[in-house]
C-alpha cells in the first residue's frame, strides 16, 4: 500500500459526519430559539450554569468536528516534532 | 439584579452579516491563540462594541468564548507534548486572583474617573506594557535570526537561570516544562500580573507567555501552550462571574467560538512545523503594532478628560477608525505569518519525505 492510500484510508469521514451534524443541530438549536436562550441564560444567579455548560458541550462537538474537519482536509501535525525538548 | 433585565433587552438582533462577521473574526482570533496561546480578543471585545454590543456583555460574551476554546486549544497542544498543566494550573490560579483585583481597579477608576478615565487606563496599559514587553520579544526573536541559531534548542534566560537556582523550603516545585524546581513565590506574581492584564486589556498572554520563557525558563512552544490552560482557568471563573450578573450573551460566544475552533486548530498544527523563535516573531509584531493602535486613542481619552484642548468630531471619529483598522491589520498580519510559515514547514517536509524515498529506490 503506497504511502497515499495509507492517508487517503485513515481520513476520519465517518466521525467527522457524525460530529458535523451534531454541532449543525446544536448552532440550529441555538439560533432558532433566541428568545428562550436569552431570557432563561442571562437571568444570573444560579441560571449562570447554563451558559458555562452549553460553553462545554459545544467546544466538544464542534471541537470535535473541527478536529476531524482539518484532519480530513490533509491538515496533520508535523510527524517530524511530536515532541518539545 | 436590576442591571439584568435592562442588559438582556441590550442583547442585539443577529442576522447573517453579524453572524458572518463574528465568526471570520473569531477564525483569525483563534488560529493566532493556537499559535501564541492568547490574542484575538482585543479585537473581538471592540468588534462586538462595534456592532451594538453594550461594552460589559462583549467582556463578558468574549470571556465565555475564550474558555471553551483555550480548552480545546490545550487539549491539540496536548497531543504534541506542548502543554505543562502544572504550570498552567498554579499560574491559572494566581491569575484567577489578578483578574478579580484587575476588574476592582478598573471599577474604582471608572467611578472616579468615568469612562474617559478608564478607557485611559486601559489604553495607557496597553502602550506602556506592549511598548516595554513587544519590544523585548521582537529583539530578541531578532537577535536569534541574525546568529542563525534559529534550529538550535533556546537559552535559558541569566534571569531565569538564577530563578531556578533560588531555593525557598516549602515552596518548591517541579515543573517539567523548566525541567526545574521552582519557587511559587516566584509564579504567584506572575500569574497575578497576568491575571491584571487580562482584566484590563482582555489578553493576559502578552505577560504570561514572556514570562514563562524570560522569567522561568520556559520553552516558547511550551509557554504559548501552556498559556492557554491559564486562559481556560482564568476564562472559566472569570465567565461563571459574568454569568452570575447575566451578563453572556451566549449566542454572540458560541458564534465567534464556532470560528475560533476551527482556527485554534489550524494554529496548534502549526506550531508542530515553525522553529520556536517564530512564536517570538508572532507575539512581538502583534503586540508592536497593537501598541500604535491604542496610542492613537490616548488624546481622544485625555481631551475628554480636559487635560488637553477639546478635539473635533472628525478627528475623534478618524482616530477611533484608524485605531480599530490598525488592530484587525495586527490580527491579520499574525494570521497570515502563521499560515504562511506552516506552508512553508509542511512544504519542506513534504520535499524532504520526497528525497528520502527518491534515495531508497536509487
Amino acid at each position: 500500500m503506497s504511502a497515499q492510500e495509507e492517508k487517503k484510508k485513515k481520513k476520519p469521514i465517518g466521525p467527522l459526519i457524525v460530529m458535523g451534524a451534531a454541532s449543525l443541530a446544536l448552532y440550529v438549536a441555538l439560533l432558532m430559539n433566541q428568545d428562550i436562550v436569552n431570557n432563561n441564560f442571562a437571568q444570573g444567579g444560579l441560571y449562570a450554569f447554563l451558559p458555562i455548560l452549553t460553553a462545554f458541550i459545544f467546544s466538544f462537538v464542534h471541537g470535535n468536528f473541527t478536529g476531524h474537519f482539518w484532519s480530513a482536509m490533509g491538515v496533520e501535525a508535523s510527524k517530524k516534532k511530536k515532541e518539545v525538548k | 439584579m436590576h442591571d439584568v433585565a435592562a442588559q438582556v433587552s441590550n442583547f442585539i438582533n443577529l442576522d447573517v452579516a453579524n453572524i458572518t462577521y463574528l465568526f471570520l473574526v473569531g477564525f483569525v482570533g483563534g488560529l493566532v491563540s493556537g499559535f501564541i496561546g492568547s490574542g484575538g480578543a482585543f479585537v473581538l471585545t471592540p468588534g462586538m462594541m462595534s456592532l451594538g454590543v453594550p461594552g460589559l456583555v462583549a467582556v463578558a460574551s468574549n470571556m465565555c468564548h475564550k474558555f471553551p476554546k483555550a480548552l480545546v486549544g490545550a487539549l491539540k497542544r496536548a497531543k504534541y507534548g506542548q502543554v505543562d498543566v502544572k504550570l498552567g494550573i498554579v499560574l491559572g490560579i494566581s491569575a484567577e486572583a489578578g483578574v478579580l483585583y484587575g476588574a476592582h481597579i478598573q471599577e474604582n477608576i471608572k467611578k472616579t474617573f468615568g469612562d474617559a478615565g478608564s478607557n485611559l487606563y486601559v489604553s495607557v496599559a496597553f502602550v506602556v506594557i506592549l511598548a516595554v514587553v513587544g519590544i523585548f520579544v521582537l529583539m530578541d526573536a531578532w537577535k536569534t535570526y541574525k546568529s542563525g541559531t534559529t534550529n538550535e534548542e533556546e537559552k535559558v534566560t541569566k534571569l531565569a537561570r538564577w530563578v531556578q537556582s533560588i531555593h525557598i523550603p516549602g515552596t518548591m516545585v517541579y515543573f517539567k516544562s523548566l525541567n526545574a524546581r521552582i519557587s511559587v513565590l516566584f509564579t504567584i506574581p506572575l500569574g497575578f500580573a497576568t491575571g491584571m492584564l487580562a482584566a484590563t486589556i482582555a489578553v493576559g498572554g502578552f505577560i504570561g507567555v514572556p514570562s514563562m520563557i524570560y522569567v522561568l525558563g520556559a520553552p516558547s512552544l511550551m509557554a504559548s501552550a501552556t498559556e492557554l490552560v491559564i486562559a481556560f482557568v482564568m476564562g472559566l471563573g472569570g465567565s461563571f462571574k459574568y454569568a452570575l450578573h447575566g451578563m453572556v450573551d451566549i449566542r454572540l460566544a458560541m458564534i465567534i467560538l464556532g470560528g475560533s475552533l476551527f482556527g485554534i486548530q489550524l494554529g496548534a498544527i502549526g506550531t508542530t512545523y515553525v522553529k520556536p523563535f517564530m512564536i517570538k516573531v508572532v507575539m512581538g509584531i502583534i503586540m508592536v503594532i497593537v501598541l500604535f493602535s491604542r496610542a492613537l486613542m490616548v488624546p481622544v481619552y485625555l481631551s475628554q478628560l480636559g487635560v488637553i484642548e477639546q478635539l473635533a468630531d472628525g478627528t475623534v471619529k478618524m482616530l477611533k477608525s484608524t485605531s480599530f483598522a490598525i488592530m484587525i491589520f495586527a490580527l491579520a498580519l499574525g494570521a497570515f505569518i502563521v499560515l504562511r510559515a506552516m506552508w512553508q514547514g509542511r512544504r519542506e517536509e513534504k520535499l524532504a519525505q520526497q528525497e528520502s524515498l527518491a534515495q531508497s529506490k536509487a
